[in-house]
């Protein structure tokens, strides 16, 4: 059988015409308006209290409107937008160092390897300089200089110093900026906050997004909520590899859901591979940390010039490492982004040259810097992360090089949405890493938190007014047929993860998904190597659903129920990831494909052929999907062969 | 490694709840500890046995979900690190250790070691913002912030919201975190307008939520992963004293 299928092409058709520069007043001024009194009438489900979704659900309560929102940890201030270490980009051109809104466009799309929207882009970088006054309002501590202004820093894939930071906890401090917000508008009465609970179905009338199916982790109670729109603010799917950088509880239940109902999923094989993570260190390994990338500004990327050199760092000489980053790259040197980081940390080890007890690791050494600076100015620094790494390795950074090695840590790929993050059902709209949007196939450093604030506070707020304001919808409630199905359904497919009773746990079952994943849609992808990926996947999720062991009922707090719906879900996405990366032939950013590369193993991305989102149609269990293009226009930025040399 | 686990089970809110024992080998060091105990789980679910229940998420020591008595301390021995953070390297070969969750009684357990911390968000949503509705805001270089009072700020802001300084107290009170939160905004020119209004609104919240007073025990910070210093309480009062003085803020010119 065919792995796919192709569909007629589809397009945005929200964005304006005319000069880019234009296009988000002109769209702010033809988006229709919903009058203060009618606001009061509708309700708005916001799934996930990230910075996206926190932020949406604050600022819709703030204009008015009727907020429902959950998350499945048991507070909002906990979604991971807290981990976020490094920083948050925006145009603010404080440095006076030549940046521009057009500047941090250009990088975006750039450094997304040309598979953005430019329409998209333009507007995040427009509405950057918004989200910095507006944190800083809320009592944001970004890091400030003497005089008292904000310090900014370099970050990957930028010349300039446009990174706004909080030490190596800026994520934590937008998060609880946006939490705070939040919870006013909660205890105002405006938003009905439900932790605690996760979304496990969509329901869908007459076409239209009007409620989610969802579950109380504590009692295990079922409940169908419906409103006027939905807002899906549920993150990425990193968590496909088991290991990742994200939170343990991150999952694609509630977008691939939606997919399930009808959304299109975009670029499902775009993922971010992190350079700078700790390395796996056992088989118990249940997470991977982050050292932020802000470390490149002043650590030196190295590894022996000799294959399985074993002396310790501190006895191989200056003229015996191969600071790799700084030969191949001269121009950005160790601050090339995270795509050509990562496949450089892959090479040298591949080679044999890696560090570490599993040779899976690169040196980061700040020897150099603590000479140049001294050591208290890398403890004002990076103190906190110092501190992780020495907890979670047992060694200090400050005498030994750190050892690195990349994680899986981003998802570009996501629900497809149009230039009003609506996808394509109609009254589902889709904010954060959750949709596809803006950064192509490749996100530069400190560009999540920057999407997620504009997403939540500036766009999805002008936008969604434009779906409601076609109202009002005719009033239904959990009793409707489709909203009882979508419960029926829920409520059979918990009864039958229960059932099984087999002989493997979860978690077995996800370790075994991580790594068919890591090995053949990772870092590099090949065709024979997808092909194997997707039969050993379907091999897999069939033994899960014959012996997968589910333990206790789905009455009460059970966590181990929880995990078998989402990895559920993981294996049917990973078979979508694969089909994409396989139908993708040619590599561009995070999507490496080793039969297309350049001489000197760069991506070799194929304009003429993948300039296109692909958007992914599902059909039913065990069909194939289809595959609808969006082709990518180019009219500002012009694409070219990314270098970094 | 070989280690004896006491680990608190209650089964919901309405059990009484106990400890059982179970042995666990082969712990590597370089586990963290709640590794150590998804090796646990996986074996009780395979036995057919309930897994122990735990809250953890991010698993980096940021999102403040994870939290439990180890051996009597808030998160375990190591000082400034997180349940999660814990590495096994901590404890020794043959060592028992006992494990139970947050005891306060603004905290009811929900089962094992999962407690019901909401009470930290009333207490956040009774006044812990600055109001600043969305696109209502200055350009941010507007007002200058001298760096000693930002990167103060910055300190007492790092709190996570885990409950430790709470589950450390002999009170079960909640003031460190109340007064982190306090801090934070009493120190910037962005929370000065509602100071008063806003010390008053926690303060109850706290009090309503059920925490204990603070009586200075300064159990507190040792137990808190993130540091956040005793003094922020000190400027609690003195801001708590000064709006009961101004009638909350509310009197003009005050």
């Amino acid at each position: 059988m065919e792995l796919f299928t192709e569909g007629d092409p589809i397009a945005d058709t929200k964005a304006p015409a005319g000069p880019i520069e234009k296009r988000w007043d002109t769209r702010r001024f033809e988006a229709k308006l919903v009058n203060p009194a009618n606001r009061r009438k509708m309700t708005v489900i916001v799934v996930g209290t990230g910075l996206a979704g926190g932020s949406a659900a604050a600022t819709l309560a703030e204009q008015g409107y009727h907020v429902k929102s959950y998350c499945y940890q048991d507070s909002p201030r906990r979604a991971h937008s807290i981990a976020a270490q490094g920083g948050i980009n925006a145009a603010k051109n404080y440095r006076n160092d030549g940046d521009s809104v057009h500047r941090l466009f250009y990088d975006t799309v750039k450094g997304g390897d040309f598979r953005s929207r430019e329409s998209n882009v333009h507007r995040l970088a427009e509405v950057s300089v918004n989200i910095i006054d507006q944190c800083v309002a809320q009592g944001v501590p970004f890091a400030r200089e003497y005089g008292g202004l904000l310090d900014t820093r370099s970050f990957g894939g930028a010349q300039v110093q446009r990174t706004f930071y909080a030490r190596g906890q800026t994520g934590q401090q937008l998060l609880l900026g946006a939490y705070q917000a939040l919870e006013r508008q909660i205890g105002l009465g405006n938003v009905e906050m439900n932790a605690r609970h996760e979304m496990l179905e969509l329901v869908i009338v007459d076409g239209k997004a009007r409620g989610i199916v969802v579950r109380d982790l504590v009692t295990g109670e079922i409940s169908t909520e419906m409103a006027d729109a939905v807002v899906l603010a549920s993150g990425g799917y990193g968590n496909v590899f088991y290991l990742s950088t994200n939170a343990k509880g991150c999952n694609v239940t509630a977008t691939w859901r939606a997919h399930r109902k009808g959304a299109y999923f975009a670029n499902p094989c775009y993922t971010q591979i992190h350079p700078t993570c700790i390395p796996v260190s056992g088989d118990h390994q249940s997470k991977l940390t982050l050292m932020s990338e802000s470390l490149r500004n002043d650590g030196r990327v190295w590894v022996p010039k000799t294959k399985g050199d074993d002396r310790s760092p501190k006895d191989i000489g200056e003229d015996e490492r191969d600071y790799y980053l700084e030969r191949i790259y001269p121009s950005f040197g160790n601050l090339v982004p995270r795509d050509i980081a990562s496949r450089a940390a892959k090479n040298v080890c591949d080679e044999g040259r890696g560090v570490g007890p599993t040779k899976l690791g690169v040196y980061l050494d700040f020897a150099d810097a603590i000479d140049r600076l001294g050591r208290k100015a890398i403890e004002a620094k990076y103190g906190n992360l110092f501190e992780m790494y020495e907890r979670i390795t047992g060694e200090d950074p400050y005498e030994v090089p750190m050892r690195i090695y990349p994680a899986v840590h981003y998802t570009m790929g996501g629900l497809w949405v149009d230039y009003d993050l609506q996808s394509s059902i109609p009254g589902l709209f889709v904010i954060g890493e959750a949709n596809f949007s803006d950064h192509g196939a490749n996100r530069l450093g400190a560009s999540a938190l920057m999407q997620g604030l504009a997403d939540g506070y500036f766009v999805l707020p002008t936008t969604i007014a434009n779906y409601l304001a076609s109202g009002p919808l005719e009033k239904v409630d959990a009793s409707h047929p489709a909203a009882v199905e979508a419960r029926t359904d829920v409520e059979d497919r918990i009864q039958r993860l229960l059932a099984i009773n087999g002989d493997r746990t979860v978690d077995s079952f996800h370790r075994e998904l991580g790594q068919i994943m890591w090995e053949h849609c990772g870092m590099e992808r090949s065709e024979a190597g997808l092909r194997k990926a997707i039969d050993e996947i379907r091999a897999l999720r069939e033994s899960f659903w014959e012996r997968v062991k589910v333990s206790g009922t789905g009455e009460e707090l059970n966590q181990s129920l929880e995990k078998a719906g989402r990895v559920a879900d993981f294996f049917e996405l990973a078979e979508l990831m694969c089909i994409d990366a396989l139908h993708r032939e040619e590599s561009c950013g995070g999507h490496f494909r080793a039969e297309h590369q350049t001489p000197d193993g760069e991506a070799q991305r194929d304009d003429d052929r993948f300039a296109y989102v692909a958007a992914w149609e599902f059909t039913a269990s065990g069909e194939p999907s289809v595959l609808h293009k969006e082709d990518l226009k180019f009219e500002y930025v012009h694409p070219t062969q990314r270098s970094y040399k | 490694m070989n280690l004896t686990l006491r680990i608190w089970r209650q089964k919901g809110p309405e059990d009484k709840g106990r400890m059982v024992t179970y042995p666990v080998d082969d712990v590597s060091p370089d586990m963290s500890f709640l590794e150590m105990l998804d090796v646990l789980n996986e074996r009780l679910i395979l036995a057919g046995e309930d897994p122990v229940a735990f809250d953890h998420d991010c698993r980096e020591g940021i999102c403040g979900m994870c939290g439990l008595m180890i051996n009597g301390d808030a998160h375990g021995p190591q000082r400034g690190t997180t349940a999660c953070q814990l590495h096994m390297r901590q404890f020794k070969d043959g060592e028992t250790i006992d494990i139970e969750p947050w005891r306060a009684s603004a905290f009811p357990v929900v089962k094992d070691l999962v407690v019901n911390r909401n009470a930290f968000d009333k207490i956040i949503a009774a006044g812990g913002y600055v109001t600043a509705p969305t696109g209502s805001a200055p350009e941010a270089h507007s007002t200058p912030v001298a760096k000693a009072n930002a990167d103060a700020a910055f300190e007492a802001a790092a709190c996570i919201g885990c409950g430790a300084c709470v589950a450390a107290c002999p009170n079960g009170s909640g003031m460190l975190f109340t007064a982190a939160k306090l801090t934070q905004l009493s120190l910037l020119p962005q929370g000065q307008p509602e100071r008063y209004t806003r010390v008053i609104g926690m303060v109850d919240a706290h009090d309503e939520a059920g925490f204990g007073g603070c009586t200075n025990a300064g159990e507190c910070t040792p137990a808190c992963p993130k540091g956040i210093p005793l003094n922020t309480i000190g400027r609690l009062n003195r801001d708590y004293l000064a709006a009961t003085a101004k009638g909350a803020g509310n009197t003009p010119g005050s």
